[in-house]
């Protein structure tokens, strides 16, 4: 039992405490939720580590050497350092647009970046292969004239663009309007213009949230599957991205290669939620100071 | 510098914020707009400021048409309700902030803007403070920084939203006293929005009584006090 819990018991025998559920009741709940993390967070987690190592590291590591795997691997990240700057940008100027300025069709708007949540991966992934696919207007022309989006990298960074569309805005949007406008217009008031105001004033306002929401949009872009799947083509070695990659290796039985790229997959999920933790500790003091004084 | 305010009014979609309003405050003096929340009273002062543009009529500095001046043109030293003060900057880099954001041509040198912040911390009586951040100065600090900002761009007029709204009794009378020697040393012409008429009508040479986006009265203190001219003022200046 923990000291709280003991004081807690101190104290209950001068006055009523707050709560005061039976003892035995707390023990259960607190129980119940770590088992419920537990069984959902932890032991896949530690299953496909486990599975990954089953024949040894060695054979881990073999499997993440082949070609096609390497492939894999670095198309996730080229697709991720496409789309991360790129999303950064979209949410910046939509959160802005939102919480800064008053104009018609801003409900829509905002209705608009959570459409990506809304709607399934795969139907997103169809629109794009209907738009673009070889059979549309504007797909034969572009394949005619030698770039072809579907099945190929263009296809991936566009699905995965507006799957991870809504994380930044998202992320930013409560921040800016907890803010206000106050501090952008008594800069306007001091002579600087928009973009003096943007990068001096907005910007370093936001830059904890903007993180956050760099660090999500990166765990889901390097985890996008059902869009990715549709316009990919799953081409070995050349448009299988790791999350596709893992399924196709699953489905030929060859688990520890399966494995290794998906506890490769985790460990890079792992590596952003780490660097996010340290960056909070490290400037604890500057998120303190940057809440309403 | 003259302000005249001719004939604006405002919406704000289909409300009337503004009903038109014509109002001239002379070179060098100390008014305030007083009335109750809903009167129209910050929407006047921030089309003053350039934050807000009237859906029609003129206003105008020294005779000039201003009406269409930019927010940076106006150069009006603006201090907000709640101050404003750019959390993640030092005092020294919130009063330097406006000299910074100058074209290149008639930025200060460095060493001109240490001294014009130097300077201006003197005036508001807290030399040592240039080194903290906003989180870390109380109320009545933080309202006068933002008042050193504010004349750091050597401003033609000195706007100010509820300057005192947001601090004691006892602290608020100090910088009452603060204001009215800034405003007689550098003689510009300043306008303070309140809803406490008392403040008011102890600080301000022309007090200037709102209701529903309209003037109800205009007037030196005294005046207003001795005759007030409708209803709504005897009874807003009697509680």
């Amino acid at each position: 039992m923990s000291d709280a819990t003991l004081v807690d018991l101190q104290r209950r025998r001068a006055f009523r405490a707050p709560t005061n559920e039976a003892p035995w009741l707390r023990v259960l709940l607190t129980l119940g939720v770590v088992g419920v993390l537990a069984l959902l967070l932890f032991a896949p987690l530690i299953v496909v580590f486990v599975d990954a190592l089953a024949q040894g590291a060695g054979a881990a590591l073999a499997s993440l050497a082949n070609p096609d795997a390497e492939s894999a691997i670095w198309l996730t990240l080229t697709v991720t350092a496409i789309v991360l700057p790129l999303n950064a940008a979209f949410g910046i100027a939509a959160a802005w647009a939102i919480t800064k300025f008053d104009f018609r069709g801003k409900a829509f708007l905002i209705t608009l970046i959570d459409l990506p949540f809304s709607v399934s991966p795969v139907v997103a992934g169809l629109c794009l292969v209907l738009l673009f696919g070889s059979n549309s207007l504007i797909g034969g022309w572009l394949v005619a004239s030698g770039y072809p989006i579907i099945f190929a990298l263009p296809g991936i960074v566009l699905a995965t663009l507006f799957v991870t569309f809504p994380f930044v805005a998202r992320e930013l949007i409560p921040v800016m309007i907890e803010q206000g406008r106050a501090e952008e217009e008594a800069a306007l008031t001091l002579g600087a213009g928009g973009w003096r105001v943007f990068f001096t004033v907005t910007l370093p306002n936001i830059r904890w949230a903007l993180l956050y929401g760099v660090l999500l949009c990166n765990a889901r872009a390097m985890g996008e599957f059902g869009a990715v799947a549709v316009v990919s083509g799953k081409i070995r070695g050349q448009t299988a991205t790791m999350p596709i990659t893992i399924e196709m290796l699953y489905n030929e039985y060859l688990s520890v290669a399966a494995f290794s790229m998906a506890a490769l997959l985790a460990l890079l999920a792992l590596v952003t939620l780490t660097l996010k933790t340290l960056l909070e500790w490290r400037y604890a003091d500057q998120l303190a100071a940057n809440h309403r004084h | 510098m003259h302000i005249q305010i001719d004939e604006i009014s405002k919406e704000f979609g289909s409300t009337a914020a503004l009903t038109p309003v014509t109002l001239g405050i002379p070179s060098g003096a100390l008014a305030a707009l007083l009335g109750p929340s809903g009167s129209g009273k910050t929407t006047l002062l921030r089309i003053l400021g350039g934050l807000e543009f009237p859906s029609s009529g003129r206003v105008l500095f020294d005779g000039q048409d201003a009406t269409g001046l930019s927010v940076q043109e106006r150069r009006a030293g603006f201090v907000f309700q709640s101050y404003a003060l750019f959390r993640h900057m030092t005092v020294f880099e919130n009063i330097a902030y406006g000299l910074r954001a100058r074209p290149r041509v008639s930025r200060p040198a460095d060493a001109e803007i240490t001294r014009r912040v130097t300077k201006l911390l003197d005036l508001i009586q807290l030399p040592q403070i240039g080194t903290r951040y906003p989180s870390q100065l109380s109320g009545g600090q933080r309202q006068r920084v933002a008042l050193a900002r504010a004349l750091a761009i050597e401003p033609r007029m000195l706007l100010l939203d509820e300057p005192f709204g947001a601090l004691d009794a006892r602290v608020r009378k100090e910088l009452r006293q603060g204001l009215r020697e800034i405003h007689d040393n550098t003689g510009l012409t300043t306008v303070f929005v309140t809803h406490d008429q008392e403040e008011a009508m102890e600080l301000a040479d022309l007090v200037v009584v709102m209701s529903m986006g309209r003037i109800e009265q205009v007037g030196r203190p005294a005046d207003i006090r001795a005759r007030p001219k409708t209803d709504f003022v005897r009874e807003f200046i009697s509680v």
